[in-house]
């Protein structure tokens, strides 16, 4: 399991991988928004964590295909499948991947990025906060739509479609904690709450996605 | 060794009534009642409702759209509830059935979520100035729509009928955690304006809420779109069943 975690990080590295694309992406959003909402500062800085979090949540979906799609097509995923390793752990192995590639980076930079939207060094330390506890949800769930679409020719589409509606909860409770900063409240319960989707869906997902996979491969 | 045939059980004779065969004959013979019985309810409550209910003291007549929004609010749920059970049953149990009435269930369901909204939003307009607002309710409509779309999407997209099956029951239940969940995390987020349920069957309850003139033609309407919801239900179960058959049929064809 720590072998193929291993490999699939590695992959994602590796030149080609699209390590850098989600962080660029993000980057690209980021500079879009004051394009299209014009550049007041103050303006800026309310919509500020909506922004980072909707940003951070569009460059997860980027690679989401990716996590499933090119074992299955060679045929890697066959040999998983028969490997002692349940499709149980290869799903944990390769949503942690997915995690460490995509989530940690954008959680760590989504503060770096919130200086050009005017957002204050102690919002910013709660934004990367909030997004290191959701993103684990967000690359759970979106690993476990990619094992439903697996099958599906050019289902990128469709996985986004699948995927946003199961999003929502985190979303809300994410943005809504960076928010209650701003205004200078609690935010310890947003927290929390964002914290128990991320732990829930490491307990349930793992079995939905090992039956999705175990289907698709049969 | 000559054991006796072991007589079915109340159990077994249920599960018996979703073999398709039985299925076709029982449902057959039933449909009809079932959708007279729907029309009358449903034409005899909305007549009642719009023409011979008196216009309420502060809403005027626009009280008069909950006939057709709490019924088919009601039927937007229930679907949801109904495709999660469908599915599973077709996980536990492998009735095809089951998972066809799950499968003809999801439009009938969605078109029931737009019927809510689209009400909500005519009757919002001239009682809360606005068509639309980013209430609970509103939202965790919007939500639960969007997870009917996303479940017949997945439908139409895989071709393999049984790997169509499997994939989407596993994305119902899913799906019905989820949907949960946003339920409460829309509260969460911002506080409504849309009132609270104002139709329970607990009788303590209802003096405080709403008068009877109103509710008694609400309970046969509520009635009719449930009966709606079944003749639409069996009749789109029927034509999935249908359809398997032909293609069965046709793949026979194929191999003479």
């Amino acid at each position: 399991m720590i072998q193929l975690f291993l490999r699939d990080v590695g992959l994602s590295v590796r030149s080609g991988g699209g390590f850098g694309l989600a962080l660029i992406f993000f980057l690209i959003v980021v500079t879009l928004i004051p394009f299209a909402l014009g550049p007041d500062q103050s303006a800026l800085a309310v919509i500020a964590p909506g922004v980072l979090w909707l940003g951070a949540l569009l460059a997860c979906l980027l690679s989401l295909d990716r996590i499933f799609g090119l074992d299955f097509e060679d045929g890697t995923l066959d040999l998983l499948a028969t490997s002692p390793l349940p499709l149980e752990a290869v799903y944990v192995a390769k949503a942690s991947a997915h995690w460490l590639t995509t989530g940690l980076p954008l959680s760590l930079a989504a503060p770096v990025l919130g200086v050009l939207l005017n957002l204050d060094y102690e919002t910013g330390k709660i934004l990367c906060l909030s997004l290191l506890l959701g993103t684990p949800a967000l690359s759970l769930i979106g690993a476990f739509g990619a094992s439903l679409t697996l099958g599906v020719k050019r289902g990128g589409l469709l996985l986004s479609l699948l995927v946003l509606p199961l999003y929502v909860p985190s979303l809300i409770f994410g943005s809504q904690a960076v928010r209650l900063v701003g205004q200078g409240l609690e935010f310890d319960v947003a927290l929390i709450l964002l914290s128990a989707i991320s732990l829930g869906a490491a307990a349930i997902l793992p079995f939905a996605s090992g039956a999705a996979l175990r289907i698709n491969l049969r | 060794m000559n054991s006796k045939p072991i007589a079915p059980t109340l159990w077994d004779r249920f599960w018996r009534l979703a073999n398709p065969k039985t299925f076709m004959g029982w449902s057959s013979r039933v449909l009809p009642w079932i959708a007279a019985a729907a029309a009358a309810s449903l034409c005899s409550g909305l007549i009642w409702g719009y023409f011979f209910t008196p216009d309420d003291m502060r809403q005027g007549s626009t009280v008069k759209i909950i006939y057709l929004h709490v019924p088919a609010a009601l039927m937007a749920i229930n679907g949801y509830l109904l495709m999660f059970v469908g599915a599973l049953v077709w996980l536990i149990r492998r009735q095809h059935v089951s998972v066809l009435a799950a499968k003809a269930a999801a439009p009938v369901g969605m078109v029931m979520t737009l019927i809510a909204l689209a009400t909500g939003a005519i009757w919002g307009q001239p009682m809360w100035g606005t068509y639309w607002v980013w209430d609970p309710r509103l939202t965790s409509f919007l939500i639960l729509f969007l997870f009917y779309v996303g479940y017949i999407a997945l439908w139409s997209a895989i071709e393999d009928e049984d790997t169509a099956a499997d994939l989407t029951s596993v994305l119902a239940i899913v799906g019905a955690v989820f949907a949960m969940l946003s339920r409460y995390a829309v509260l969460f987020w911002n506080q409504g304006l849309h009132q609270g349920t104002t139709v329970t069957m607990a009788d303590g309850a209802k003096q405080e809420n709403i008068s009877d003139v109103f509710f008694q033609p609400l309970l046969l309407s509520m009635a009719g779109f449930s009966l709606l919801f079944l003749t639409l239900l069996l009749i789109g179960t029927r034509t999935e069943v249908r359809s398997r058959r032909l293609k069965v049929l046709q793949e026979r064809e194929r191999i003479e």
